[in-house]
């Protein structure tokens, strides 16, 4: 039985009198494919939030790696290994796409090497991604899959033990969904922990091990996703039955 | 080699050249003109730090400079401080004050930090207005030394013996090095890690937080460095005045200035405070000359207006787009 890499242990996070969180508890393996689902609103984005430090959580704690994350800022946190995709991508539009990737490579994974190494680890990663040919493109040309891929390699160019991917297929085609599913698996082969947050669930079926699924702040269900997709509760909490 | 340090020899050659000027004989008006020219590539290319790198709107040019002024001031009142001494305690306190604002406003994002960086100047006008030691409301006026030497060496003699002949040679002089050394710091953060820290900070910052950018800390940085220069631009600026008091040094035409050099020059790289404010700076000096000292702002709005519908991106973006 793998370690566990993350644990979140009653995580509570409210804004005013609106409960985005309550007492939400679960933990991630290290090496594992993990799924979070919930319907719109039921505080998944909130989580990641609380996890990669851009929120704070009101109550609760966060481990990662064996250190407690409270009070850790959150480039602290990217250096300690947890990296994040946006739901809506926001890519550094003045720069072309090489230098996007420059920028986590520089101040993250590649401390200290020199401009050449770290455009080398660059271009190899755009390689990967199947980007290498847009590598000296603007951001404001790039299509939606491009966008989405774009947002992917920035966060996996830091080289994070964990990588939580915020929807990183919305609004992509069929073809394209398996494109970047390919690319998550790959990674997640060479040792690469994967939190998936996504609506699409062909997608976060095929791709997760394991699966929970959150509802109004709460966790409902968790399992395999063959449990997830019987689980009444999912059922209900999706369409409202 | 040669090649690498191309733009190093160059800024050693332009500070050669200004010195070289001081030795001609020639009418002391071009000091006068050319020191504000100086001064505003100094103070364009300070706020381009943090407003055209990390992109906080700075309003607050004008605190950050009379701070300087007052720095100045206090050590000329205090005893005999040399100019270079009153531009270094002019730096060093600007830098500080940068660093308290930049704690203290930094989580303010767009509007919000141009306005509380507008009230600073405000306050800090209000302060000195008070403070009798340094004029107060009615300003104070300060002899130039007569031969002042430093370290040992006679730098001004209107005999000629010293190695300047008057008081506004040596203050050109000096707004010189001090512009083409501010360049040179601009130019550096650009082209190295804190520069493009600040361009993902611009472009998203809480993108690049989690992208491992520390973003504070970088933001604080570029407020220390841009207002410790600023500092140093009005440290200088009362020996250059002999006349100082709180609506000249705290003027709102600095702010104005400050903010729209660099905007008609082009803010993502350091050529373009520098361009706008050679442009800009001449214009308004020959103006003041020929038409009334009263346009100036009038024309700065017009181009301002101009250059934002036309071209966005400044002129160096404008010639850069069409390579």
């Amino acid at each position: 039985m793998p370690e566990d890499l993350l644990k979140i242990q009653s995580v509570s996070k409210n804004f005013g009198g609106f409960t985005a969180l309550s007492n939400v508890s679960t933990e991630v393996r290290a090496g594992e494919r993990f799924g979070l689902i919930g319907p719109n609103g039921s505080g998944k984005t909130t989580l990641i939030n609380c996890i990669s430090g851009t929120l704070k959580n009101d109550g609760g704690t966060i481990i990662f790696d064996g250190q407690d994350l409270d009070g850790m800022k959150t480039h602290k946190r990217t250096a300690a290994g947890i990296t994040r995709t946006f739901q809506i991508p926001r890519p550094f539009h003045s720069m072309t796409i090489m230098d996007n990737l420059k920028i986590p490579i520089e101040f993250v994974s590649g401390i200290g090497a020199s401009q050449r190494e770290i455009a080398e680890q660059a271009m190899s990663l755009l390689e990967t991604m199947g980007m290498a040919g847009k590598a000296n493109e603007e951001t404001s040309g790039l299509t939606q899959i491009e966008l989405r891929k774009l947002e992917l390699a920035r966060a996996i160019a830091a080289k994070p033990k964990l990588l939580i991917s915020d929807e990183a297929m919305a609004g992509l085609t069929g073809n394209e969904v398996d494109e970047v599913l390919e690319i998550l698996i790959k990674f997640n082969e060479d040792g690469m922990t994967i939190i998936m947050i996504e609506h699409i669930m062909r997608a976060v079926m095929q791709f997760s091990q394991r699966v929970i699924c959150l509802d109004a702040g709460e966790v409902i269900a968790e399992g395999s996703p063959e449990e997830i997709v019987k689980d009444k509760g999912v059922e209900r909490a999706y369409l409202g039955v | 080699m040669v090649m690498r340090y191309k733009f190093e020899i160059g800024c050693v050659l332009f500070v050669a050249l200004a010195f070289t000027i001081t030795q001609v004989d020639i009418n002391n008006f071009f000091f006068f003109a050319a020191f504000a020219v100086l001064q505003y590539v100094m103070i364009a290319t300070a706020w381009n730090i943090l407003g055209g790198y990390a992109g906080y709107i700075n309003f607050g040019t004008a605190g950050f400079l009379g701070v300087g002024s007052y720095t100045a001031i206090g050590l000329i009142q205090w005893s005999d401080v040399s100019i270079v001494g009153q531009i270094i305690a002019a730096a060093f306190v600007s830098g500080l004050l940068g660093l308290a604002i930049g704690y203290f406003t930094l989580r303010l994002k767009g509007v919000f930090f141009a306005i509380a960086t507008l009230a600073l100047a405000i306050v800090l006008e209000t302060v000195v207005n008070n403070w009798d030691f340094v004029g107060g409301a009615a300003g104070i006026s300060i002899l130039p030394p007569r031969n002042p030497e430093l370290l040992g060496v006679l730098i001004v003699d209107r005999k000629g013996g010293g190695i300047f002949d008057n008081n506004k040679e040596l203050l050109f002089f000096l707004i010189a090095f001090m512009a083409i050394f501010s360049v040179w710091v601009a130019r550096v953060i650009e082209k190295g890690k804190l520069g493009r820290g600040l361009n993902a900070i611009k472009d998203n910052e809480e993108a690049a937080e989690c992208m491992g950018v520390p973003t504070l800390r970088l933001k604080l940085i570029a407020t220390t460095i841009s207002g410790s220069l600023m500092g140093a631009a009005g440290g200088i600026f009362p020996s250059y005045l002999t006349f100082i008091d709180p609506p000249t040094a705290f003027n709102l035409e600095f702010a104005i200035n400050s903010l729209a050099m660099p905007m008609i020059g082009g803010t993502f790289t350091w050529i373009g405070p520098v361009v706008g404010a050679l442009l800009l700076g001449t214009v308004q000096q020959v103006a003041i000359v020929t038409i009334s000292s009263e346009l100036n702002l009038l024309i700065i709005g017009v181009m301002l207006v101009l250059f934002v519908t036309i071209a966005p991106h400044g002129i160096v973006g404008w010639f850069m787009k069409k390579k």
